[in-house]
């Protein structure tokens, strides 16, 4: 029963995803019989390559898919390099989680809201220090080289970096280490990067592999701060496949396919890149030096952290106070009054898409815990660690979402199932799974195995071993790997728009759906509300196992 | 007590009348349109989905007000499905015919005009004619307003019921311009001298396309081939006198012409930024909805061009495959009442202008609609009585290739 | 009061093909065979390959009786052979009482009354709804080894219970194990490497080599 539960685990992330893939391809060539497409064609591909700007999109995606893991992994190694143990790395680990939640489209939004001409940083130096009475006129957001998409990204994509690096270190014995190369006379942060770094890389490559894809091919934080003129690749694929004329939708399977061929080269371009500097690497641990370079490492790392801190507050500020602003002009700082309007104003058209995004982010994160602690479990019974499972783990966070969700859109379309909330859920399931997997396997697999032991010397059954002692000892964990999948689920745009046609609308999709025309304040209530869910849950992990055991003292640093 | 053989002839009959239901399409329901009460009576318990824009918070409560009234008083649940694009319905409806769904469509009503509804008229997705057999339908008094037949210039034949009236209002900020250019022409020049004050929306955002439209018509003095469907010569023609212009404009406006606002609502936030002093919309009451809800200063006011502006009727219809067609037509009817017009016509509400002729009502129901005073924020009547006609709908879609293409990539 | 005998048949673990140890033994009820050697040289293996959880990376035969059946063919819950492990790992979420409950076979009467006559037993009466987290540590170590009688073991296994306490807790609990274990007549496995142990286990002591 068990061992059915960890195939199907496997099953149902590579079948979905490989078909969907599979089938994109075939409008691209023109085959799709329900729009007379009936022989193989390459007029979709010729009219790509005549779109206008289709290689400046190109390049863009191309561009973020590269310096997106390239910048945000630099700072999280030269953090981890320079603040290991200290007390800002004991904040850091416990604001990870929580950061990671804060979802992509209400951080994007947060951003915009800061750096725009009329944002807050702009109003906060106006018109003192820069002499401004009325905005500059400044491309910053949606700027053509989609500079501002990269930074959002960066900033979005380090705590990510950050979590996975921290859950792979343990393993690297890192402070013994370090001490013995500082024994030999290295600074603690070239110790670091010469002994640990070149170890930890290849264990989080596949996070970096998500990143490259996801910075390649994201739609909602494109949309949001990407270029427009001419728009990102994903972006184009997104406006053609919603195109009214529906040969458009040949276009659209092509341009996909292209998508992902442009999200493989830039993992090519990586690998190549990888290479490069582990010759280099090896080349600058030969020669023996020991502290150059300290004291810019150790500086720009101390400091790298706290800035993408510091602006993800500033963007959680400038949500909050657009989101209760009353009047408010430019250059002041704050609005001239505060106001619930926003917010009374919108609760009608709030509750639906809230119901429906707490449905769906409950219903896919639950079954995926189950398939997890099933497949964690018939793992744990039979002994043996699954290392292949790894990659498949990741299939829907290593394939451009664009593109298989189109192919498999077309085959639920030809099979009349669409637009329904079991299959918006489904989509959800897929990219939730590997992330609840991810943030329990660790804490399950390193329970200790002697728990199970000592229940089954006193009779228990595996499954009275599983449910009384496993589960409670591991609610925690639980609940995190819970508000994570939720946090995940409340924050996909694509799946819900797509899947579920239109009809089924979450928090996240009217508020991408915004994006492009509302005012403001609008968009700050839909933003703070997008944040404010996955908060909660963690709230929730975070509150609960204190509660339940707060008359059981040996629960506090259960391991 | 029946004979035998009518026994057995009458089983027969009930068994071709089965056998015909199984074996023909299903027709989903039967609609009388020259009985209302019966028709009012069949839609209740319906569940009719209503696509219309979403992008303007105004029109979405208000749409929520008309919901909570329509299930109180004909137990229809009005379902305000909002969306960005009306092409999005249009291709959903095409969809839909092409993977054969000829009865259970997922649109029952939706807000249209332009070449939207004349690419759904022209491929016969469309139900009708219904629209001038609705009993609120005298109101619009389509003998005195012949613009509420029209779609465009495209004859409405029944298959659309008017909602709304619009027209292109220009607005500016009067603290940072004194004097707002009266034309297209003169507001090239007034960009040039004054870079980083205007700009428009991009298209295919229905605004921007009104002003490539309203550019058009001016720059052409009216050329009739606007008015007649677009061919490619013609096209190539009028097209270059655009382009002219715009290649002139681009690099005065706002950004330098690299971005473009997505929306009328951006365009607007703009203004209230402090950004741009000139922007426009289509709704004659914006500037003054906005002065009113404090997006805009105090400062600002609207006029309209000295040659006259844009201005249409938009419309509701109903798919061929809608399941709910007795719902939808009820809720059209509805929505053409003197209480809905009146009240979507509130600036406190929608602030649109109605489509019913508020003239010819008794002076009671006149005072319903008399919300709006006269402000410095909104445009004169004797501005707004300066209209042009929309070209016809092929040209909207043809500009707006034509200005991606040309415009997209910099 | 159980009369059991353990038997080890010819049992021998090994590791990538080196051999850890060979045991070919019995224990007779009441009786403790103690089982010494350094660390490294598989005593733990040795338990852990009788209670039914070796890590399939050893490789391990040979049979194990309780009175005359082979307890190797069965899963680990169904041995009925308990385990002191060197923690006393009572399970931090449930109270003494929920602790000991959990040991109880379900079909068991009145769980109640065992339990309060067991803390009597161990000199911890009344301490039903205490939180295993307040205990001291040989508080701890009594629970431990009352969970273990409750679940009505066939054979003992003990893996150094005693490490890991101070030298004076260490010698009231090795006579209340043992004349615990002596009186419910059942077989037992000491692992340990303090000869001290051994001498009060008193019985047959195996030496491994390393």
């Amino acid at each position: 029963m068990l061992r059915w539960a960890s195939h199907s685990l496997l099953i149902l992330l590579a079948v979905p995803i490989l078909l969907g893939t599979l089938i994109a391809i075939l409008p691209a060539f023109g085959y799709f019989p329900t729009l007379g497409g009936t022989e193989f064609s390459l007029d979709a591909w010729r009219e790509l390559v005549q779109v206008p700007g289709i290689k400046r999109s190109i390049q863009i995606s191309l561009l973020s898919g590269i310096l997106t893991p390239l910048i945000a992994l630099a700072l999280v190694f030269l953090y981890l390099a320079s603040a290991s143990g200290s007390k800002l790395d004991n904040w850091m680990r416990r604001l990870v989680s929580p950061l990671l939640s804060f979802p992509h489209a209400a951080a994007a939004f947060g951003l915009a809201f800061l750096i725009a001409p009329s944002g807050l940083l702009s109003r906060l130096i106006s018109p003192g220090l820069s002499g401004w009475e009325r905005p500059p006129d400044l491309l910053i957001i949606n700027d053509t080289w989609g500079l501002t998409l990269l930074f959002g990204l960066i900033v979005k994509e380090v705590p990510f970096l950050l979590l996975m690096s921290l859950a792979a270190l343990p393993q690297l014995q890192p402070s013994k280490h370090v001490e013995l190369a500082r024994s030999l006379g290295y600074r603690p942060t070239i110790a670091w990067l010469k002994v640990i770094a070149p170890n930890l890389y290849p264990l989080i490559r596949l996070p970096v592999a998500a990143v490259i894809v996801f910075a390649s091919a994201t739609v909602d934080v494109a949309l949001i701060l990407g270029p427009t003129l001419p728009p990102t690749l994903s972006v184009r694929v997104l406006t053609w496949f919603n195109d009214a004329d529906l040969n458009f939708r040949f276009l659209a399977a092509a341009g996909a396919i292209l998508q992902l061929g442009t999200s493989l080269l830039a993992i090519t371009i990586w690998l190549c890149l990888e290479k490069l500097c582990a010759v280099l690497w090896r080349f600058w641990v030969a020669t023996g030096d020991r502290g150059t370079g300290e004291r810019l490492v150790f500086f720009s790392g101390r400091g790298a952290m706290p800035i993408v801190l510091l602006v993800i507050t500033g963007s959680l500020v400038a949500l909050l106070v657009n989101a209760f602003a009353g009047p408010w002009r430019y250059p002041s700082v704050l609005p001239s009054s505060w106001t619930f309007l926003h917010w009374t104003n919108n609760f009608q058209n709030l509750l639906t898409p809230l119901l429906n995004t707490l449905l769906i982010s409950v219903g896919s994160t639950l079954s995926a815990l189950v398939l997890v602690l099933a497949t964690l479990e018939s793992e744990r019974q039979s002994g043996k660690l699954r290392a292949t499972a790894m990659w498949l783990l990741y299939l829907p966070l290593l394939v451009p979402q664009i593109v298989f969700l189109f192919g498999f859109i077309v085959l639920t379309e030809s099979m009349r199932w669409q637009g329904t909330m079991s299959l918006v859920i489904f989509g959800h399931f897929l990219f939730v799974l590997p992330y609840v997997f991810l943030s329990l396997s660790e804490a399950y697999r390193q329970l200790d195995p002697r728990w199970s032991q000592v229940a089954s010397t006193l009779g228990a059954s595996p499954f009275k071993s599983f449910w009384r002692i496993r589960i409670p000892l591991l609610l925690a964990p639980c609940l995190t790997a819970i508000a994570i999948g939720m946090a995940i689920s409340i924050s996909l745009f694509l799946p819900t728009q797509l899947l579920g046609a239109g009809r089924i609308t979450t928090i996240t999709s009217e508020a991408v759906a915004l994006s492009s025309g509302a005012s403001r304040n609008l968009i700050a209530v839909w933003a703070v509300v997008q944040l404010s869910l996955p908060m909660l849950g963690f709230l929730a992990a975070l509150t609960v196992p204190r509660l339940l055991w707060r008359n059981r003292t040996g629960m506090r640093e259960i391991r | 007590m029946e004979a035998p053989e009518t026994h057995s002839f009458s089983i027969r009959f009930i068994l071709l009348g089965i056998l015909l239901q199984l074996t023909s399409p299903a027709t989903a329901q039967s609609i009388d349109l020259s009985d209302w009460q019966s028709l009012e009576r069949q839609a209740r318990g319906e569940t009719v989905y209503f696509n219309a824009w979403g992008g303007e918070p105004r029109t979405n409560n208000y749409l929520a007000w008309v919901s909570e009234l329509m299930l109180e008083r004909y137990d229809i649940t009005l379902q305000h499905v909002k969306i960005s694009d009306t092409a999005e319905a249009v291709s959903k409806v095409v969809a839909q015919r092409q993977a054969g769904n000829d009865d259970n469509g997922s649109i029952d009503l939706l807000w249209i005009n332009g070449e939207n509804f004349a690419a759904l008229k022209e491929n016969d997705l469309l139900y009708g004619p219904w629209a001038e057999s609705l009993p609120n339908f005298k109101l619009v008094n389509a003998d005195r307003f012949p613009e509420m037949l029209e779609d465009f210039t495209v004859p409405t034949q029944g298959f659309e019921s008017p909602w709304t009236r619009a027209q292109l209002v220009f607005y500016y900020d009067s603290q940072w311009l004194a004097e707002p250019p009266q034309d297209i022409r003169q507001i090239l020049e007034w960009s040039i001298s004054n870079p980083g004050e205007f700009t428009y929306p991009r298209p295919p955002a229905f605004l921007g396309s009104t002003f490539l439209k309203q550019a058009l018509i001016e720059l052409s003095d009216r050329d009739p081939a606007l008015y007649a469907p677009v061919s490619s010569a013609e096209f190539e023609r009028l097209a270059q006198v655009l382009w002219e212009y715009l290649d002139a404009l681009h690099p005065s406006l706002l950004r330098s012409g690299r971005y473009f606002p997505a929306s009328a609502i951006d365009l607007r936030r703009l203004m209230g930024d402090g950004e741009i002093s000139l922007a426009f919309a289509f709704n004659p009451n914006e500037a003054l909805l906005s002065v009113r809800s404090g997006e805009l200063p105090p400062s600002v006011r609207s006029y309209v061009l000295r040659n006259g502006t844009i201005s249409n009727v938009s419309f509701l219809a109903i798919p061929y495959n809608a399941s709910q067609k007795a719902g939808a037509m009820v809720t059209a009817n509805f929505l053409l009442s003197i209480e809905a017009q009146a009240r979507a016509s509130d600036p406190d509400h929608m602030g649109s202008t109605p489509a019913i002729s508020i003239s010819d009502l008794d002076s009671n129901a006149r005072r319903s609609f008399e919300t709006i005073t006269r402000d410095l924020a909104a445009p004169s009547a004797e501005d707004l009585d300066r209209k042009l006609q929309e070209p016809h709908p092929s040209w909207t879609p043809a500009l707006e290739r034509a200005w991606i293409r040309r415009y997209s990539a910099r | 009061m159980s009369e059991s005998k353990l038997e080890l048949d010819k049992v021998s673990i090994a590791l990538n093909g080196k051999q850890l140890l060979t045991v070919d033994s019995s224990v007779g009820p009441g009786e403790v065979l103690t089982i010494m050697g350094p660390s490294g040289s598989g005593k733990s293996s040795l338990l852990a390959y009788i209670a039914g959880f070796l890590a399939p990376v050893f490789e391990a035969s040979g049979g194990v009786f309780v009175n005359g059946d082979d307890i190797t063919t069965l899963p680990a819950e169904r041995r009925r052979v308990g385990l002191l492990f060197q923690d006393p790992l009572l399970f931090p979420h449930l109270s003494i009482a929920g602790n000991l409950r959990f040991a109880i076979d379900d079909r068991s009467a009145d769980k109640a009354s065992l339990i309060r006559q067991g803390l009597d037993e161990v000199g911890l009466g009344g301490f039903e709804e205490r939180d295993p987290g307040t205990l001291s540590g040989g508080q701890e170590s009594r629970i431990a080894l009352l969970r273990l009688l409750l679940s009505s073991p066939n054979a003992v296994l003990l893996d150094e219970p005693f490490s890991k306490l101070d030298s004076q807790l260490r010698a009231e609990m090795r006579t209340l194990v043992f004349s615990k274990l002596r009186a419910s007549g059942l077989p037992s496995i000491l692992v340990t490497h303090d000869q001290a142990d051994a001498d009060s286990a008193g019985g047959e002591i195996i030496t491994l080599e390393q």
